[in-house]
């Protein structure tokens, strides 16, 4: 068996605050393999972007990894300090930010900056790193790349801005790309253009995908595998197909049934009652337990099962059939 | 919390009780900065007000005065009338605590008639330019801008030296406080006017003052009463900034020369003396002045910056 | 741009005639020119050959025309004072303050960026905040007290620098006098500079580190690091370059400032300047010396605004191609 891109054991994430320490992500686990686009969906405040931010080695202070671990090519890569975080960011794992629109320094040419991130990381001429420049935004399907170079970011429009961004991602050939939802604050027109090319490009080059998005119409579209996340813990593991049509954890169900594109045929779109529990107040047990509709006795205060691929992390879950 | 609760819940409470339970007086109380200037602001304002009952000599009655007394150190008895001062005496024998105190007196109240005329004058065509806009508006915020161009101590020293030109010789004197107020009034009422005019401009625009419009209540009842209680926060802010701004512009302009004569000592003039004994050695003219300064300008610049960041973060 | 550029300049000459319609109103309104050109024992011929000779006899649009015209060829007429054309005198006393300004400003610029740029970078840091409490108190001191606390240390009790004057000065070209080449020259500016510099550095410094914390919480940033770019590169040639855009605005302000400022310095060190001149015409009510005086200042903030907004549009490309439409 060949060793995973991305390996993420029991990871957690804790930040001080004034009422007490919270904990945003809480012993997550889970694998992506060389050119495997990882889904990772969940409310906001899930924690989904909390740990993309840990594997990346930028989390805002105070938070910070409190437990787990974090393997890439498998080298353990969470203990790593300043300077050797930043070597890897970039050369190793890429990232992708929500909006086009502010991740791009618009003071600075695209060329520049993308020539700026090939010299930190490569061993290449100033002459070759423009030459490579070109050929990057030519690659993300920028029209008149060679002219477009010199231009500045606020003379893209934004999902071109957006190539940019994953031209700039991908330029240093990373074996990591996270994706914090890229398409969120595209046009609805743009996102399908984008989500495309993201998965043309890591395909070519075997790039693993962390696809973070509270966005299922994009995890249906670009992602193998799916991770569902809720306040924080992981709440279902799996293939896509088997998730989507098959979910086992009834939060996941929900999920999907309030979704208008898994809910074809259905005359009312699903509602899930209440809301996910703020950090600070977190339930014993199953913290989804006071939305459940299947919820038991022992969700209220037994620790959950333990995970697994193709599992959820639930007490009663789904059966198959329960979701024709 | 929204006005209605507030007037709902507080029907039976006092207004100092509601005070007391409101964000801003525990933000106050927890604030240590905003304690210690409250309370040396406090302490200095009040002995400059009661001055006559606290100096130990009139430094303004010749009669109190004994030029024997000229130049005792502070808490030394003097050489020949063995008389002595908590902070010493200057060349004509006067009690230099005695002259802060009277001094004080007038560097607040100049600043403070200073900045209230400049409010008034600020909150005036503020309200004007934002409510009727026009060329009114036009000329009004033309005027203040290229005002804002120059910084306000040249504005008060260019208006200080106008005034004096227009004012008889003989009254240059007596005149000198008066004219201050106004130069450094006029030097700094384009903050106001500019707060006021954007407040206006965003209230006018509100249904509530369309109905009062059209039930046809005067252009200035509105103002007053529907538009103006809207402002009053950055209003205070910037009073506050602009006192402490004031008592500095005042000390330079007096200790410049141009400003509160020695008849009159401000606590500038008072530095302007004590600075001509740095070299032969009498620091005491010279220093207790310029701490008091240092304690007044600063305590107001803190307490300005505290409620600035109480009541509105967003103001810088 | 150029209509950016043409805009702006008309402007300026839009200030710079408000001021001079000020500046001649001083002249002219303020006391009465005869009065204080002609001593007690006049004639009535005396007086009204004055008076055609100064036009006062003619409207007073004209009058204002003749005022500009006679400006712009620095022609301010004579002092009250001393008796001698005013263009004269402001020449004669301009290099000690242009040697001041330009030496406190560069000092301002160059330690306000830096320190402003290391408090941002090490907020959290002991010397940092060290350096803000001390800005806080530098805000609130009046800029002459800074100036006598100079003189106390370094004058009476070590003795090193001069508390008064220029030095000795060296003539450069038909009216130009620099200090900048004797010692003495030298060691009489050091005092007056870091006085006049004090104020505008704080001020500074406190802009650039707000700006800058403000710049490093933005997404481009963060994106910069996520790319793995060195800390010196994304803090200097992102954030920095970010902070200086509205940075530059207030920094030429400050210049023109410090010229204002200048009074206060020059006076405190008797430093031979034009802001020493101002305060004693303002004294005796010099009024064409106070006029000349402000139409010369308002030039220099004008020209310095001006600058600042050409500058501005090379720094930041989004307003260099702005193309057809938006405003």
């Amino acid at each position: 068996m060949t060793t995973p891109v991305l390996s993420i054991r029991n990871l957690s994430v804790e930040i001080p605050t004034r009422q007490g320490i919270v904990k945003p992500v809480d012993g997550v686990s889970y694998d992506i393999s060389e050119g495997e686009i990882l889904g990772v969906v969940g409310e906001s405040g899930a924690g989904k972007s909390m740990a993309g931010n840990a594997v990346i080695g930028l989390l805002n202070a105070p938070a910070h990894i409190s437990g787990g671990e974090i393997w890439l090519n498998g080298v353990r890569i969470d203990p790593l300090k300043g300077e050797e975080m930043r070597k890897l960011r970039g050369k190793e794992i890429g990232m992708i930010f929500q909006d086009p629109l502010t991740s791009l320094n618009p003071l600075l040419t695209v060329g520049d900056q993308l020539a700026e991130t090939m010299l930190t990381h490569l061993p290449i001429s100033r002459k070759e790193a423009a030459e490579r420049a070109v050929a990057a935004l030519e690659e993300v399907g920028i029209p008149g790349a060679a002219e477009r170079i010199d231009s500045y970011p606020h003379e893209f429009s934004g999902g071109m801005r957006q190539r940019v961004v994953i031209a700039l991602a991908l330029c240093a050939e990373p074996s990591l790309v996270i994706a914090d939802e890229p398409t969120t604050a595209l046009d609805v027109s743009v996102q399908a253009q984008i989500i495309s090319l993201l998965k043309r490009l890591c395909r070519e080059r075997g790039t693993a995908v962390m696809l973070i998005t509270h966005d299922m119409g994009v995890i249906a579209e670009a992602a193998d595998r799916v991770a569902v996340m809720y306040a924080g813990r992981l709440a279902e593991l799996g293939n896509v197909r088997d998730v989507l049509t098959q979910p086992r954890h009834p939060y996941t169900h929900g999920l999907m049934a309030s979704t208008p594109l898994a809910s074809e045929g259905q005359k009312r779109l699903h509602q899930i009652p209440g809301a996910m529990p703020r950090l600070q107040h977190m339930p014993n047990g199953c913290a989804f337990h006071p939305r459940c509709p299947k919820v038991q006795k022992r969700c209220s205060h037994d620790p959950l099962p333990p995970m697994a691929e193709g599992r959820a992390a639930c007490w009663s879950p789904l059966l198959a059939e329960a979701v024709e | 919390m929204s006005d209605a609760q507030m007037t709902t819940r507080a029907k039976d409470k006092s207004r100092w009780e509601r005070f007391r339970e409101s964000d801003f007086f525990y933000a106050f109380k927890r604030s240590p900065i905003a304690l210690v200037s409250f309370t040396v602001v406090c302490i200095l304002v009040l002995s400059a007000v009661f001055a006559p009952l606290i100096a130990p000599t009139n430094p303004f009655d010749p009669a109190s005065l004994n030029l024997m007394n000229g130049f005792t150190a502070p808490m030394e008895p003097n050489a020949f009338t063995q008389e002595t001062f908590l902070m010493g005496t200057d060349d004509q024998g006067r009690d230099v605590f005695s002259t802060i105190l009277y001094g004080m007196r007038i560097s607040l109240f100049v600043g403070v008639s200073a900045v209230l005329f400049a409010m008034v004058l600020g909150i005036i065509l503020g309200l004007i330019a934002g409510y009727f806009g026009g060329w009114a508006e036009t000329i009004i915020m033309r005027f203040a801008d290229v005002q804002l161009t120059f910084p306000s101590i040249l504005v008060a020293m260019l208006i200080f030296g106008i005034a004096k030109g227009f004012t008889p010789v003989e009254y240059r004197d007596q005149m000198a406080i008066w004219v201050l107020i106004l130069a450094i009034g006029l030097s700094d009422w384009v903050q106001f006017a500019r707060v006021v005019r954007g407040a206006t401009l965003v209230e006018k625009s509100k249904d509530y003052v369309a109905a009062a419009r059209l039930i046809g209540r005067s252009p200035w009842a509105i103002m007053i009463k529907h538009i103006l209680p809207n402002a009053l926060s950055p209003v205070l802010v910037i009073a506050t900034i602009s006192l402490a701004l004031a008592i500095i512009a005042e000390a330079t302009l007096s200790f410049l020369g141009v400003g509160a004569p020695p008849t009159q000592p401000s606590l500038g003039t008072l530095i302007r003396i004590g600075q001509g004994f740095l070299f032969s050695g009498e620091w005491w003219i010279l220093f207790f002045p310029a701490c008091t300064l240092l304690a007044l300008a600063l305590s107001v610049n803190l307490l300005g910056d505290w409620l600035r960041d109480a009541l509105n973060p967003r103001l810088r | 741009m150029l209509a950016f550029i043409i805009r702006r300049v008309g402007q300026s000459i839009l200030v710079l005639l408000i001021v001079g319609l000020v500046a001649f109103s001083m002249f002219r309104f303020v006391g009465d020119p005869i009065d204080n050109m002609l001593g007690q024992e006049r004639t009535i011929e005396d007086v009204e050959r004055l008076r055609t000779q100064l036009g006062l006899d003619q409207p007073f649009p004209v009058q204002y025309f003749k005022f500009l015209e006679g400006a712009v060829q620095g022609n301010f007429g004579v002092s009250y004072r001393q008796g001698r054309p005013v263009a004269e005198i402001l020449m004669e006393r301009a290099p000690a303050t242009l040697e001041l300004a330009a030496v406190s400003g560069l000092l301002a610029i160059i330690a306000g960026i830096a320190l402003g740029v290391f408090t941002a970078i090490r907020r959290n840091g002991f010397a940092a905040h060290t350096i803000m409490a001390a800005s806080l108190v530098g805000v609130s001191l009046p800029t002459f007290l800074i100036g006598i606390l100079l003189i106390y240390l370094f004058s009476v009790e070590l003795g090193w620098l001069p508390s008064f004057g220029r030095g000795e000065t060296v003539s450069i070209g038909d009216w130009w006098t620099t200090g900048f080449l004797t010692q003495s020259g030298i060691k009489a500016l050091i005092l007056p500079a870091i006085t006049l510099g004090l104020y505008q550095m704080t001020l500074i410094m406190r802009l650039v580190r707000s700006e800058m914390l403000e710049v490093l919480r933005q997404d481009y940033i963060r994106f910069a690091r996520a790319r793995g770019l060195r800390d010196r590169v994304v803090n200097f040639r992102h954030a920095l370059k970010n902070t200086m855009v509205p940075v530059v605005t207030v920094i030429g302000l400050q210049l023109g400032s410090i010229i204002a400022f200048a009074i206060i310095t020059e006076t405190v060190f008797q430093w031979p300047g034009v802001g020493l001149l101002f305060i004693n015409a303002i004294q005796f009510v010099d009024i064409p010396v106070m006029a000349a005086y402000l139409m010369l200042i308002s030039v220099m903030f004008v020209g310095i605004n001006l600058i600042v907004d050409i500058l501005y549009v090379f720094i930041d490309p989004r307003l260099r191609v702005d193309r057809k439409g938006g405003h």
